[in-house]
């Protein structure tokens, strides 16, 4: 079967004022995502994964530039669509969540107006049945009373259902892939759950695939069936969820899932030593390399190259280690 | 385990975000300001040995209404002409100059370090000292400045000191507002909690936190308040209520020259018009300059 | 209520700091003139807990539950509507002079984010040392020292004190923020979410700073948090708040293994599963908290409570003591 995305060597560059400097946000990225699966990418601030997204979805900031690889989505590139072009597949075969639903809404537009724009544009709905298609949207993110709640505003609603809201502007075109870039941080732990139970939810019912950002393992132990590792602007480990979570093979997956708390247990957590690296410049080798507890002098001199992992199948790690 | 590089963490810290923010660092000097500027501070303070005449005497042995050298009838002693009394055009710019920035600076200190004052009180104790403090700014501002300054003008009599004085006490309502708003953010900031959680007193919270976080915008409002006050003393001057003749003040010399406009002898309007526009300009430009290095919010734009 | 109204403490010696009662209500106005009031918040209506010295009490709850109004009485930023703080046995709202000095050079606080707790115009040094120069007179090279052991201590070189706070990551300026709140010999230090700005791999290094920490120095800790894994991981005992009141209380392992409160429940389902194969149960409460100024008659949980009775909505339940050390209120139990 075609996979809905593929992603091959992408790499995605900010370019300084001049060209001075280069910072590689994004190196040689390459996965797949079939219909309907569910994609997380873990990482820490400045790893990548948000650029990995907005290359996606085309909303780069100005400096940055994708400078090669390919993003086929549905047997187009991507990477090769004009604005305009990117434009209409944003929305209404690609739309995006983003973390602070406050920034996301519009104040000045009632939340009829946000939730209709899409469908208004990418599908063409008008009058009577964008009403229509407006109530069932806002009814299928669990808005109580839509018919009145799609009169109001986005200050006149909680966080919670705010963010309901921006769930239901990414389906309102029928995506048939909805990246969500850290959409549950800024919520409250019942409503994050009530959250993360919804789209499980309309996932099923609509088969749109997911690409769900986030730095927290237990989101993707919840909701994802693929995982993606990023590390300065690179995937280290990739590979079935219940694969990762059982056999990490690289030291920083095993090292974040080592500094994750367990419920009722006080052993001592695993710290990963060290900072996260600056993208500018980075160690040479294996990028994370310093701060591995189970580096090798030649480490610190090659690249390791990325292996399919036997013991487990379909589990791609990028280690030198162990190899 | 902690790397000490400033540039590692610092520029980590950036890459989440468009790397733009650095660039600032890179950015030029302004010259075109600058390049104004300098010229016109080394022609004041040095005006006593750059002048030819003195400024305040008849050149003797000139006629008056004497046109620019390069006109028919010019006289190359004296470049830029000579006025009504007879006395060098050239040299009153010099020394007008010198009048011009002195007010202009100084009344620039007096409106902000009252201004700041009152901001950062008003700002900071808030409940009573703040209600207080900003109606009197809000009633302030109400009062026609040029107008208000005329009228304490006349009152004090005219000198260069009573001018500098009057136009930091019409022109520092500015700073209280702007200062007050900084303050009232300020406050709310953990760094600013901390020290009150860890004791300080209220002078030691506005010495060492508020105070130096503030000065960024004063300096940019410094800025572009010295064109306005420069302003203001032509104005003033220009009325008859400023700088005392036979000094010399750009705006005195406009109001002098006045009268002769109609007859053609635009230099004794023009040239010390063109002085106070240039200074003005420039002090705006390096402002806006001023208000894109310093200003955290703008800096990344 | 008498100091005997604290159960949960296993220990015999006297607490730290002991909270009895504590209440706080902010006028809700609005702006007319005349301002006319309508209401109150109760952001902390009646929470009683004390902290032993070397201990460290999590408290848990979502946004509106009143932790970070708690925080604030503890810290003396708000004064309590009713109820009483005491630290090692004096009530702190009446100190004054010296004593009140004794207690801010006691009891400090880390905050969430780490990028506005740090003076941007001060050097690092000046930052530790701040607190010494109100509190103390030691010289200048004194006080150097002490901000060298502290920063040792924290994990960072001396070197760093001439920086300024820019030149860091999060995590090292949470590790000067720890420092500063160190530097004075605190005995109490009120961590206000101090790891949920920070990247994961960062987390548990400042955890485990804090644990070492506590281990080396006898600190006790109030570990204010939303993350029940990360609260329970580092904690003693955890008091769940919920809408200003705290509805159960217990030693953090019994709470993991026998959570009694319905809302205590809830938070355990919503809470994300270490590992894709762990059970979860479907989430029972359903709806967001209520707001604080109109809080529901009764059990204040009841509109959301699976389990709800009768008289829940009628009937407020005290907290009882259930187990040792562990109290809940509900009628359930």
């Amino acid at each position: 079967m075609q996979p809905l995305l593929e992603v091959t060597n992408l790499e995605t560059h900010y370019v300084s004022f001049g060209g001075a400097r280069v910072i590689k946000a994004v190196d040689h990225v390459s996965f797949t995502l079939n219909e309907g699966e569910t994609l997380g990418i873990v990482g820490e601030s400045g790893c990548g994964k948000t650029t990995t997204c907005l290359s996606i979805v085309g909303l780069l900031p100005p400096a940055a530039r994708i400078v090669g690889g390919r993003i086929e989505f549905a047997g187009k590139d991507l990477a090769q669509l004009s604005q305009s072009e990117m434009r209409r597949v944003r929305g209404a075969q690609i739309a995006m969540i983003l973390q602070d639903p406050m920034v996301s809404l519009n104040p000045l537009f009632s939340i009829y107006t946000q939730v209709a724009e899409p469908a208004y544009y990418h599908r063409s709905i008008r009058g009577r049945s964008l009403r229509q298609r407006v109530r069932q949207l806002l009814d299928a993110v669990r808005i109580p009373s839509p018919a009145q709640r799609m009169r109001e505003y986005p200050h006149q609603m909680s966080g919670g259902m705010r963010q309901r809201i921006v769930g239901a502007i990414a389906l309102a075109g029928g995506p048939r892939l909805i990246v969500a870039d850290e959409p549950t941080t800024n919520l409250d732990v019942t409503i994050q759950a009530q959250y993360l139970d919804l789209l499980k939810e309309l996932q099923q019912e609509t088969g749109v695939a997911v690409i769900f950002v986030t730095h927290n393992l237990g989101i993707v132990a919840r909701m994802c069936d693929k995982l993606a590792v990023m590390y300065a602007g690179k995937i280290v480990e990739a590979g079935a969820v219940r694969d990762l979570f059982n056999s990490p093979q690289h030291p920083y997956t095993k090292g974040l899932l080592g500094s994750m708390p367990k419920l009722g247990s006080k052993e001592k957590l695993f710290a990963i030593p060290g900072q996260p690296p600056d993208l500018a410049s980075l160690p040479s080798g294996c990028a994370f390399h310093p701060r591995c507890t189970e580096a090798m002098p030649r480490c610190s001199i090659e690249e390791p190259g990325e292996i399919r992992v036997q013991s487990a199948k379909g589990l791609d790690v990028a280690a030198a280690v162990g190899s | 385990m902690v790397s000490l590089s400033p540039q590692t963490s610092a520029a980590a810290a950036a890459i989440g975000r468009p790397p733009i923010a650095w660039l600032s660092q890179f950015r030029g000097l302004p010259l075109l300001p600058l390049a104004i500027l300098v010229p016109f501070v080394l022609i004041a303070v040095f005006a006593d040995y750059i002048a030819p005449y003195d400024p305040t005497e008849p050149v003797a042995g000139m006629k008056i209404f004497i046109p620019p050298a390069w006109m028919q009838g010019g006289d190359i002693r004296v470049l830029l002409g000579t006025d009504f009394q007879g006395r060098d055009v050239l040299s009153r710019l010099i020394f007008g100059a010198r009048v011009s920035l002195i007010v202009g600076v100084m009344g620039t200190v007096v409106a902000g370090g009252i201004g700041t004052a009152l901001g950062i009180l008003a700002g900071y104790l808030g409940g009573w000292a703040d209600l207080v403090i900003m109606r009197l700014t809000d009633a302030w501002l109400a009062l026609p400045a040029l107008v208000f300054a005329i009228f304490l003008a006349t009152m004090v009599g005219p000198s260069m000191w009573n001018i500098i004085i009057i136009l930091g006490l019409v022109y520092w309502t500015r700073y209280a507002r702007v200062i007050r708003g900084e303050v009232l953010s300020l406050r709310e900031r953990e760094f600013v909690k901390l020290a009150e959680i860890a004791g300080a007193s209220s002078t030691r919270v506005i010495r060492r936190h508020i105070l130096p976080n503030v000065l960024n915008s004063a300096m940019v409002l410094a800025s572009l308040t010295i064109g306005v006050v420069i302003i203001a003393e032509a104005s003033l001057s220009f009325l008859g209520v400023g700088v005392p003749p036979p000094e010399p003040a750009w705006g005195s010399m406009l109001a002098d020259g006045r009268s002769m406009l109609m007859v053609g002898a635009w230099w004794l309007t023009v040239l010390p018009g063109l002085c106070i526009m240039m200074v003005v300009l420039a002090t705006q430009l390096l402002g806006d300059w001023l208000r894109i290095r310093l200003d955290p919010q703008l800096r990344n734009l | 209520m008498k100091s005997g109204s604290n159960p949960q403490r296993v220990s015999m010696s006297p607490p730290l700091l002991e909270v009895e009662g504590l209440t706080k209500h902010f006028p809700v106005t609005i702006a007319l003139f005349p301002r006319r009031q309508i209401g109150w918040v109760k952001a902390v209506d009646g929470i009683d807990f004390a902290v032993d010295p070397g201990e460290t009490l999590g408290v848990i709850g979502e946004s509106g539950c009143g932790k970070t109004t708690t925080s604030k009485l503890i810290l003396l930023q708000e004064g309590p509507t009713s109820g009483a703080i005491r630290f090692d046995g004096e009530d702190i709202a009446g100190l004054a002079g010296p004593e009140l000095m004794r207690y801010r050079r006691e009891v400090q606080v880390v905050f969430q984010d780490p990028y506005s707790s740090l003076s941007p115009r001060m050097r690092v040094g000046e930052i530790i040392a701040e607190p010494l120069q109100i509190h103390t007179d030691l010289s200048r090279a004194a006080q150097q020292e002490r901000v060298a052991e502290v920063l040792d201590l924290v994990g960072l070189r001396p070197e760093v004190a001439a920086l300024f706070p820019h030149e860091f990551s999060g995590g090292q300026r949470q590790r000067i923020a720890i420092a500063r709140a160190l530097v004075t010999n605190t005995r109490l230090i009120v961590l206000d979410e101090p790891v949920s700005a920070l990247d994961v791999s960062i987390r548990a290094q400042i955890m485990n700073q804090l644990e070492e920490l506590q281990a080396r120095l006898g600190v006790s800790y109030i570990f204010i948090g939303h993350d029940l894994a990360t609260v329970a991981h580092i904690s003693h005992r955890i008091a769940v708040m919920y809408l200003g009141q705290i509805v159960e209380m217990a030693d953090s392992l019994e709470l993991c293994e026998k959570p009694l409160h319905p809302y205590t429940q809830a938070l355990f389902t919503a809470a994300l599963p270490a590992h894709p194969d762990d059970k979860r149960e479907k989430l029972t409460i359903s709806g967001e908290v209520p707001s604080a100024l109109s809080p529901p008659s009764g059990c204040r949980f009841h509109p959301r409570c699976p389990k709800a009775m009768s008289r829940c909505a009628v009937d407020a339940p005290e907290r009882k003591e259930v187990a040792p050390g562990h109290s809940v209120a509900c009628h359930l139990y």
